[in-house]
């Protein structure tokens, strides 16, 4: 194979690396959450409402985690994939 | 209307998980490729800043001891300067990646003051763990921001210092107004709250 081929590959293969370990981020977040709220179901208050605050309703840390890790997979990530993507075709050109 | 003081520290988890999680994502796509849109280059900077705003208010309301006071006031100082420090770096009006110094120096006092405040020990009770915990994470963060000033683009320091955040997170999320730690709790710090 021509060196300047792999040479060629090379910059697509990292961005794909790039964008899956990125991609991972929001899920994970989201697992952790839910993982936590399987195992201490106590500190899910909207699972036994009555009697509750307001702020005991609406600060739920399981949930919360579970929020900042959809918030990142849906408004971080897309753009930042775009952004990866069209900076490996600009590494690739360049090359 | 107040909110019962854990509650603010998990309000404050939230933030730092948010700061965790753009750091990570900064750290495996690269800062060139994270700063091509100008919100998501201002995005972590902004919340630093606006938790260091957010603490003064919670120096005035929720302290209840001069001590704990100073320790608040000195954690809004210093999210603030950080934040105003790496807002100034992304806006290009600093240029030098030794400012990041500043962000080192934040965290080193902001765990000084953690172990300072703190007057007991590490299994009093569970804010007591947590408070000589987050003290001796802060110290290590700021050698690690030492190592990220003399090697800018490494990866490996780019991941600790977002774990770092991840980390002050779960540790504040594990906060309780009155708790255990590990079985241990002093007869002296009172009943357990829920």
């Amino acid at each position: 194979m021509n060196a300047e081929l792999v040479s060629e590959l090379e910059a697509p293969r990292h961005r794909t690396w790039q964008a899956r370990a990125v991609s991972t981020i929001g899920p994970v977040t989201v697992l952790a959450g839910t993982v936590w709220a399987l195992l201490q179901p106590y500190r899910v208050t909207l699972l036994h409402p009555h009697g509750q605050g307001f702020w005991w309703l609406v600060v739920e840390p399981p949930l919360l985690v579970m929020a900042v890790g959809l918030l990142f997979h849906l408004v971080v990530l897309p753009g930042l994939l775009e952004d990866l993507e069209e900076a490996g075709s600009s590494d690739a050109a360049t090359l | 209307m107040q909110p019962p003081s854990e509650h603010v520290h998990w309000m404050f988890a939230t933030g730092f998980l948010v700061l965790g999680l753009c750091q990570f994502g900064e750290a495996i796509v690269g800062t060139e490729v994270w700063r091509r849109r100008a919100w998501r280059a201002y995005l972590w900077p902004s919340v630093f800043f606006l938790m260091g705003v957010l603490m003064w208010p919670v120096m005035t309301f929720f302290t209840n001891s001069t001590i704990h006071m100073l320790a608040h006031g000195t954690w809004a100082e210093v999210l603030m300067i950080a934040g105003a420090t790496e807002l100034a770096l992304v806006r290009g009006k600093l240029s030098s990646p030794w400012w990041r110094l500043m962000t080192a120096l934040a965290f080193a006092v902001s765990g000084s003051a953690f172990l300072i405040h703190e007057q007991n020990g590490w299994f009093f009770q569970r804010s007591s763990f947590l408070h000589h915990a987050m003290g001796w994470t802060l110290f290590g963060a700021a050698i690690v921001l030492l190592a990220r000033c003399i090697r800018p683009r490494s990866v490996a320091t780019g991941l600790a210092f977002a774990l770092t955040f991840v980390v002050i997170a779960v540790m504040l999320y594990c906060d309780r107004d009155l708790a255990p730690v590990f079985g241990h709790l002093s007869p002296i710090a009172g009943a357990p709250h829920r």
